[in-house]
C-alpha cells in the first residue's frame, strides 16, 4: 500500500491498529508474539511481559514495568518525615512494616538519634514477623503458579495468625505505620509474647506442611529443578538480592553482614544458601528462611529488655542537612532508602532501592529457551510484588 | 411411563419419551452431583473453607444459581472469530460425552444399546472431543486459546493410546468387547479358581486400572494434566473467549465426561452394576443396578478430583514423556502379561 496523503496515512494507521487487536497472527519466520499482561492471572498485579515464541519455546522475553507507578519518590518530597511512613508502607504491601524500617533508620542516622534497646528489639521482632507474613504467601503462591490450587489457601489461613499478632501491636494488618523516628508508637500489649509463640508454632507446622505438600512433590520438583538457573556471578552482576541471591550460592545477608539498627547480632541464627540457583533452590531457601525467622523471633521474645520505647526527639522533626543510605534485608531482598535532607520538615530527595525492581532486571536474561509454563514458574520463584517494582 | 411400557410403545415413543430424558438424566445428574459434591464442597473442605453455604441447605442449590447466571450472560463472539466454528465447538465436545453414555450398561436390561463392540465405540467417540477443543482453540482468534487448543490436541492424542491399551487388557480377560459382557465376565469370573466375589478386574488388572485412571485424568484435562486450560499461564486456554451458555456447555461437558469416564472405569474394573451376593441374572439389578453403578462412579470420580486438587501441573513436554516413555510401554507389558496368563490358565 502506497501512502501519499495524510488521510491515507491515517487510514493505514487505523487499519494497522485494528490488526494489532487481532490476537492470532501468523508470523512465519519470527514466530508468535505472546503478550502476557498487564492483565493476566499470573502477574498478580500489572506486570506486562512480551514474549516472542517459537511454538511453546520462548525466544526472547521483555518485561515492561510501570503500569502501577505511583510516584512515591516524588510524593515524599511534599510529606514531613513522620508522614512518609504512610506512603512507603504501600511499596511492598505484604511485608509493610519492613518497608518503614530502613527509612526510619536513615532519618535517625541523619538526626543522630538512636532508638532505645526495647524499641530496637520490638522493631526486629515486627520486621521478622512481616517477613513471615510476606514469604508465607510466596510459599502458597508458587504452588498456584505451577498448578496446585490448594496450598495457597493454607498460606492465607496460617498467615492470618501472624497478621493478627502484627495487628495487635500496631493496629494495622497490612499497613501498620508504626515505626517512628527515635522509637516506636506504642509498647507491646499485654499477653502478646505468649500469643506470638503460639502463632510461631502454627507457622512452623505450616512450613512442615509446605515441605511435604509442595517441596516433596515429584511434579513440583520436575517443574522447578534445573529451571531458571542463575549462576552466582550472573546473579551478582544483575544486582539480585535477598533469597534469590542466596539461592544462587552467594552467602550474603545484610542482616548479618551489614546490619544497621536492628539486633540480629544478639541472636544465634543461620544464613541459608543453596548452590543450585534454580527455581527449586529459591523456594527451598525461602522456606528455610521462614523457619529461621521463627527461630529468630522466639529468641528475641525471650530477651526483650525493659525500658522506654522512644528516644528523646523534638516534637517537630527537622532533619539536619546531610545524606544517608540505609538498606535492610527485607522479605524481597535488599531495600534501601537514600535520603537527602536540606534541613527542612520534608526530605529534599528520596531514592528508593526496592528489591523487586532489581530482581526483575534479570528476566530478559533468564527467560530464554524456556517453555511458556516456565515463564510463570520462574517469575513466581523470583518473587516480586508489583508495588515493590513500580513504587 | 409404566403404561407406555405395558402398551409396547412405538419406536418414537420409546426413543423420545423414555430414552432421551433418561439419557439426559444419566449425563446431567452425575455431572451436577460431581460439581456440587466435589468441585464445591470436597475442594472447599480440603482447602479449609466451607464452600457455598447460602443457596439452599448447605449451598446445594448453588449450581442452579450458577446455571441461571450463565444463561443470562451475553453470548459474546470475538470480532475476528470464525463464528460458525466458534459456535459449534461446545456442541461437538458435549456430543462425545452423550455418545459415551449410549453403551453404558446400568443393569441386565437397563441399557440404551447393546453393542458387540461397545467399549470400542466408547474409545472411538471419546476422542471426538479433541476436535471440539481444537475448534474452540483455533476459532477464538486468541493466542492463549490457540496455545491451549494445540496443547489439548497433543495431550489428548498422546493419552488416547494408553487409555485404549489399558482397556485391551480388560478385553482380553473378559473375552468380549461388549460392555454387558465385561460386567458379566466380572460377575461370573473367578480369581485363580476362587469365585467368592466374582472377579472385579481391579484385582487382576490393577496396572491397567492405574494406567486407565492416569489417562482419563489427562483426557479430562484435569490437574496435573490441565495445561490446556492452565489458568496461571494461559488464562483459561481454549475457554478464554467463551462466555454465557457456550461456556456453560463446556463446563457441563467437562464434568459430565468426568462422570461418564468414571462410569466406564466402574464398568471395566469394578464390576459395573453387579455386587457380589446376588445372582447376576436376577431382575433385582434392573432396579438397584443404576444405583450401584452411580455409587461406584462417584467413588472413582472422587479419585479424579482428589488428584486434581492436590497436584501441581506438568509441563507439556514432561506430559508427553510420561505418556510415550512410561505409560505406553507399561501398558504393553500389561497386555503381554495378561495374554500369557489368559492362555496359561
Amino acid at each position: 500500500m502506497s501512502i501519499t496523503t495524510e488521510n491515507e496515512q491515517l487510514a493505514y494507521i487505523a487499519s494497522q491498529a485494528a490488526d494489532a487487536r487481532v490476537n492470532v497472527e501468523v508470523e512465519t519466520d519470527e514466530g508468535m508474539t505472546l503478550n502476557l499482561g498487564p492483565q493476566h492471572p499470573a502477574t498478580h498485579g500489572t506486570l506486562r511481559i512480551i514474549a516472542k515464541l517459537d511454538g511453546e519455546k520462548v525466544v526472547a522475553a521483555e518485561p515492561i514495568m510501570g503500569y502501577m507507578h505511583r510516584g512515591y519518590e516524588k510524593l515524599t518530597e511534599v510529606r514531613t518525615y513522620p508522614q512518609v511512613t504512610t506512603l512507603i508502607n504501600r511499596i511492598d504491601w505484604l511485608g509493610s512494616f519492613a518497608n518503614e524500617v530502613p527509612f526510619i533508620l536513615a532519618a535517625e542516622q541523619l538526626m543522630e538519634v538512636e532508638a532505645p534497646p526495647r524499641a530496637q528489639w520490638i522493631r526486629t521482632i515486627l520486621f521478622e514477623l512481616s517477613r513471615i507474613a510476606n514469604v508465607c504467601l510466596f510459599l502458597g503462591d508458587m504452588a498456584v503458579q505451577v498448578g496446585a490450587t490448594t496450598p495457597v489457601f493454607y498460606a492465607f489461613r496460617d498467615r492470618e495468625f501472624v497478621l493478627n499478632q502484627i495487628e495487635r501491636v500496631t493496629g494495622g494488618r497490612f499497613h501498620p505505620n508504626f515505626d517512628r523516628i527515635g522509637g516506636l508508637k506504642d509498647d507491646l500489649p499485654k499477653g502478646w509474647i505468649e500469643e506470638t509463640r503460639g502463632a510461631l508454632d502454627r507457622m512452623k507446622s505450616f512450613c512442615d506442611e509446605m515441605e511435604e505438600l509442595v517441596l516433596g512433590n515429584e511434579i513440583f520438583q520436575a517443574r522447578t529443578r534445573n529451571i531458571g538457573v542463575i549462576p552466582g556471578d550472573v546473579a551478582l552482576s544483575y544486582g539480585l538480592s535477598g533469597a534469590n541471591l542466596r539461592a544462587s550460592g552467594v552467602d550474603w545477608d545484610i542482616r548479618r553482614d551489614a546490619n544497621v539498627g536492628l539486633v540480629y547480632d544478639q541472636v544465634d541464627w543461620k544464613v541459608w544458601t543453596h548452590p543450585d540457583g534454580d527455581s527449586f533452590a529459591r523456594f527451598w531457601v525461602r522456606l528455610q528462611e521462614t523457619r529461621e525467622a521463627c527461630n529468630i523471633i522466639e529468641q528475641l521474645l525471650g530477651s526483650i529488655p525493659s525500658g522506654p520505647i522512644m528516644a528523646k526527639v523534638p516534637r517537630i522533626i527537622k532533619v539536619p542537612e546531610g545524606e544517608a543510605y540505609v538498606a535492610t534485608e527485607n522479605p524481597l531482598g535488599e531495600m534501601g532508602y537514600y535520603v537527602v535532607s536540606k534541613g527542612d520538615l520534608t526530605p529534599f530527595r528520596v531514592k528508593i532501592r526496592s528489591a523487586s525492581f532489581s530482581n526483575m532486571s534479570i528476566t530478559p536474561w533468564i527467560l530464554k529457551d524456556v517453555f511458556v509454563p516456565d515463564i510463570i514458574s520462574i517469575l513466581a520463584s523470583l518473587y516480586f510484588i508489583l508495588g515493590d517494582i513500580d513504587r | 411411563m409404566i403404561e407406555l411400557l405395558a402398551l409396547n410403545p412405538s419406536w418414537w415413543q420409546e426413543t423420545f419419551l423414555i430414552k432421551v430424558p433418561i439419557g439426559l438424566l444419566a449425563v446431567l445428574l452425575p455431572a451436577g452431583t460431581i460439581v456440587y459434591l466435589y468441585l464445591f464442597k470436597a475442594i472447599s473442605f480440603m482447602q479449609s473453607r466451607l464452600g457455598p453455604m447460602e443457596a439452599g441447605p448447605y449451598g446445594s442449590l448453588q449450581l442452579l444459581a450458577e446455571v441461571g447466571k450463565w444463561l443470562q450472560k451475553e453470548d459474546i463472539f470475538p470480532s475476528k472469530a470464525d463464528k460458525f466454528v466458534f459456535a459449534a465447538a461446545p456442541f461437538v465436545v458435549l456430543m462425545s460425552t452423550f455418545l459415551l453414555v449410549v453403551v453404558l450398561p446400568a443393569g441386565p436390561d437397563a441399557l440404551f444399546v447393546d453393542l458387540d463392540a461397545g467399549i470400542y465405540l466408547a474409545m472411538a467417540v471419546s476422542s471426538v472431543s479433541v476436535i471440539g477443543i481444537l475448534m474452540a482453540g483455533w476459532s477464538s482468534a486468541n493466542k492463549y486459546s490457540l496455545l491451549g487448543g494445540i496443547r489439548a490436541a497433543g495431550q489428548l492424542i498422546a493419552y488416547e493410546l494408553p487409555l485404549i491399551l489399558a482397556v485391551v487388557g480388560v478385553v482380553i480377560q473378559a473375552g468380549t468387547m461388549n460392555m454387558q459382557g465385561i460386567v458379566l465376565a466380572q460377575a461370573e469370573g473367578e480369581i485363580f479358581g476362587w469365585g467368592g466375589i466374582g472377579n472385579p478386574f481391579i484385582l487382576t488388572q490393577f496396572i491397567g486400572f492405574v494406567i486407565f485412571m492416569i489417562a482419563v485424568q489427562a483426557e479430562l484435562t484435569q490437574a496435573p494434566f490441565d495445561m490446556p486450560v492452565a489458568e496461571s499461564e494461559l488464562v483459561t486456554g481454549y475457554l478464554t473467549e467463551y462466555s454465557g451458555i457456550r461456556f456453560l456447555l463446556f463446563f457441563i461437558g467437562e464434568f459430565a465426561s468426568a462422570g461418564v469416564f468414571s462410569a466406564i472405569a466402574a464398568v471395566l474394573f469394578f464390576g459395573g452394576w453387579y455386587i457380589p451376593g446376588i445372582d447376576a441374572g436376577s431382575q433385582v439389578f434392573n432396579v438397584i443396578g443404576p444405583l450401584v453403578l452411580a455409587t461406584k462412579t462417584m467413588i472413582i470420580a472422587f479419585l479424579i478430583f482428589w488428584f486434581r486438587f492436590t497436584f501441581p501441573r506438568f509441563r507439556e513436554d514432561q506430559l508427553q514423556r510420561l505418556a510415550w516413555k512410561f505409560l505406553i510401554p507399561l501398558s504393553l507389558v500389561n497386555i503381554a502379561l495378561t495374554g500369557v496368563l489368559k492362555v496359561a490358565l
